[in-house]
């Protein structure tokens, strides 16, 4: 077809006259049926008042004049909206800042993501001579958006050596690439995760004197680094103000996280192959523990139960094979079928679980205040339009009791499977 | 009659402790990880326990210090050393001279810098493994310790670690038993003297108390006003999710079993 734009005077006619019995029809077939706007015959812009907007949840018409919407429905002449964030790639740093991430669950935490944000504040200080800012990560992962998190390069290593708790093979890695690359800053998070341990190992090996525990860093033009900072000390109960040395482990909250540019997230290599060196300690692997011995506080994944559980035996066997932690809400809890030390919510416990799962609660407001800090919500209800199907990342609308049930066969029939096959 | 004890060498285990400081009232106390780790020490079978503070002896802490005492020693062996020293290398040499199977302390200090880089320079120095947030020892063998770490979580891990080896012990460990008064008062300290560094960074840094963290602000970047008056008024709420109506359990199950595995929540 060509692409010359053919004017059919009849139509356009038509669809100037609304009481012509063909007038929607033609005004469909002309694109013109949900455009407010369009360029009249003679040069003129042409306006139908009665496109714009959309009826309200009260059956009355706004109008939404933010210029965010246009017409009821795209008229053909709709673009994605998806805006991309420029891209910053620095091809040839004048220095190195080395961060080395926890990424606990495989992905960058908030914590993770501070800290990137401060090493970019380093990188970026000065315009003349830019930094790239440097990820260290061990074993696998599951993280997508390492360029909107800031990092320039990318050292990604996965050999069985440093997978699992292996401090000694890992310090080996970060101890040549300090030797390669010589970075200015080596940033870790001062976290239970790992990173307060790698970076105290890093920094006894690298032979320096880390700032512990800092959450503010100042530029200060009278100290030869150019960064002054802010550490907690003695068991949270001082603050040390001090120049910033080479290695810091920074608290959570210690800077902003990288929003507004991605970055090239480039693979790195090492120059040289890790040593294969001989472990002093040896990892066993975690221990399974007692789910109910778990503080509901600290738990990772909670099975938890509301009004809406009947079958309560199902509901207790359901946490012990899947190996959760229970919770309850208030009505359960009053109920009596759950002991008050279980309650989650602004009453009971505020959790931080990864996976939280919600049998039969439809989420009031105080429950769901519990569980903001949550990763992943999984809602089994019976009503789909209760507030926790709302916050849930996964819903299933169904009888909670057999859910659950088909859920313990599922998971007993895979370990069934599992033991057969080793 | 117990004649396997009497054939096997004894287990010497050092247990580093500090001077703490009461979260409320600011005292002098026991700090309280180092007494969990000399509880764990107490807890081992076939151990010889030796406690050793370096610091000075003062009418404040000797309360502090007598607490460990009290959990049930004679003795207590002093490094002494003035306020605002450097530690480390005194520790060294006093560890290397006495060359204990395993030191047993606390992740951090409660008063000073208490960075709790103590121990890994120590491990750096002296060439010993170091394992870090111990929840239990479950056995010595051949010189090879099996322990059980304490992740976040209440997750636990186990390793096993050659001796000599530094473990550091975090709030996961058993709480420590309650100082005896008796034996804490009739215990005494064996002053030893150890070479001495003043710590000279230290002393340029300002110590202040400390003050309250800013809360982090929800920033909003919008464009327009009406944005940010939604993200304003917004409630929080996922948003995004999956619903699934009208599936069979089995289906229903299977999608939920498909995200726990994803994160890895299932062992």
């Amino acid at each position: 077809m060509s692409d010359i734009n053919r004017r059919d005077p009849r139509k356009e006619w038509i669809a100037r006259n609304r009481l012509h019995p063909q007038h929607l029809e033609v005004l469909a077939e002309l694109g013109q049926g949900a455009t407010s706007e369009w360029m009249g015959p003679n040069g003129v812009l042409r306006r139908n008042p009665h496109a714009i907007g959309f009826i309200g949840p009260n059956g009355i018409k706004r109008i939404d004049r933010s210029g965010a919407q246009q017409g009821v429905a795209g008229g053909g002449t709709s673009t994605s909206t998806v805006v991309q964030k420029p891209l910053v790639e620095i091809d040839d740093p004048a220095f190195t800042v080395v961060v080395v991430p926890d990424m606990a669950g495989g992905r960058l935490s908030s914590h993770d993501r501070d800290l990137l944000g401060l090493a970019r504040r380093f990188a970026d200080a000065n315009s003349d001579e830019q930094g790239a800012v440097v990820a260290v990560i061990f074993g696998s992962h599951k993280e997508t958006s390492f360029d909107e998190a800031g990092i320039d390069r990318l050292l990604h290593l996965d050999s069985s050596d440093v997978t699992g708790y292996a401090p000694e093979a890992r310090l080996g890695a970060l101890a040549m690439v300090e030797q390669a690359w010589a970075p200015r800053y080596w940033l870790l998070p001062d976290s239970k995760l790992g990173g307060g341990e790698m970076g105290r190992r890093l920094a006894a090996r690298l032979g320096e004197r880390p700032a512990t525990g800092v959450w503010q860093v100042e530029a200060d033009a009278e100290i030869p680094s150019g960064w002054r900072c802010i550490a907690r000390g003695a068991a949270e109960s001082v603050d040390i103000q001090r120049p910033l040395p080479r290695v810091a482990l920074a608290l959570a909250e210690c800077a902003e996280p990288v929003s507004e540019t991605r970055h090239a997230a480039d693979e790195l290599a090492l120059p040289q192959p890790l040593p294969s060196m001989l472990s002093r300690i040896e990892d066993l692997g975690q221990v399974p523990v007692d789910p109910s011995g778990v503080a509901l506080s600290e738990a990772e994944f909670i099975l938890s139960a509301g009004n809406g559980v009947k079958d309560w035996e199902g509901y207790h066997h359901a946490a012990e094979v899947l190996g959760a932690t229970e919770g309850a809400s208030r009505v359960a809890v009053d109920d009596g079928f759950m002991a008050r030390d279980r309650q989650v919510g602004a009453t009971g416990t505020w959790v931080t679980a990864r996976v939280y799962v919600a049998v039969g609660i439809s989420g009031a407001i105080q429950h769901l205040q519990g569980i903001q800090t949550c990763e992943k919500v999984v809602a089994i209800n019976m009503d789909p339009g209760c507030d926790m199907i709302k916050r849930a990342d996964l819903a299933v609308i169904g009888d909670s009791a057999r859910i659950l049930e088909a859920l313990v066969t599922l998971v007993e029939q895979a370990r069934e499977e599992k033991r057969d096959a080793a | 009659m117990r004649p396997d004890t009497t054939m096997m060498p004894a287990l010497e285990v050092t247990a580093l402790v500090s001077i703490g400081r009461h979260p409320v009232t600011g005292r002098a106390r026991r700090a309280d990880q180092d007494a969990r780790g000399v509880e764990l020490a107490r807890s081992l079978a076939n151990a010889e326990v030796s406690l050793l503070h370096a610091g000075e002896l003062a009418e404040a802490s000797e309360p502090a210090l007598r607490g460990y005492l009290g959990m049930g020693f004679s003795e207590l062996s002093l490094l002494e050393q003035p306020e605002g020293a450097d530690v480390l290398p005194a520790l060294a040499e006093a560890l290397d001279a006495a060359s204990p199977h395993l030191v047993i302390t606390g992740e951090r200090a409660e008063c000073g810098e208490g960075s709790g880089l103590l121990p890994y320079l120590l491990a750096e120095r002296l060439g010993w493994p170091l394992v870090s947030g111990l929840a239990a020892v479950e056995g010595v063998e051949d010189g090879v310790a099996t322990l059980l770490q304490a992740l976040p979580r209440g997750q636990r891990r186990r390793l096993k670690v050659r001796l000599p080896a530094i473990v550091t012990v975090d709030g996961a460990a058993p709480a420590p038993r309650q100082s005896a008064y008796g034996p804490a008062r009739r215990g005494s300290f064996e002053t030893i003297a150890g070479s001495v560094s003043h710590d000279e960074e230290w002393d340029q840094w300002q110590v202040q108390p400390a003050r309250k963290r800013p809360k982090r602000l929800k920033i909003v970047k919008a464009a327009s006003a009406r944005d940010r008056f939604k993200a304003a008024a917004a409630k929080a709420e996922g948003g995004g999710g999956q619903v699934l109506t009208d599936v069979t359990p089995e289906q229903g199950a299977e999608a939920i079993l498909k995200l726990l595995r994803e994160e890895e929540v299932l062992r």
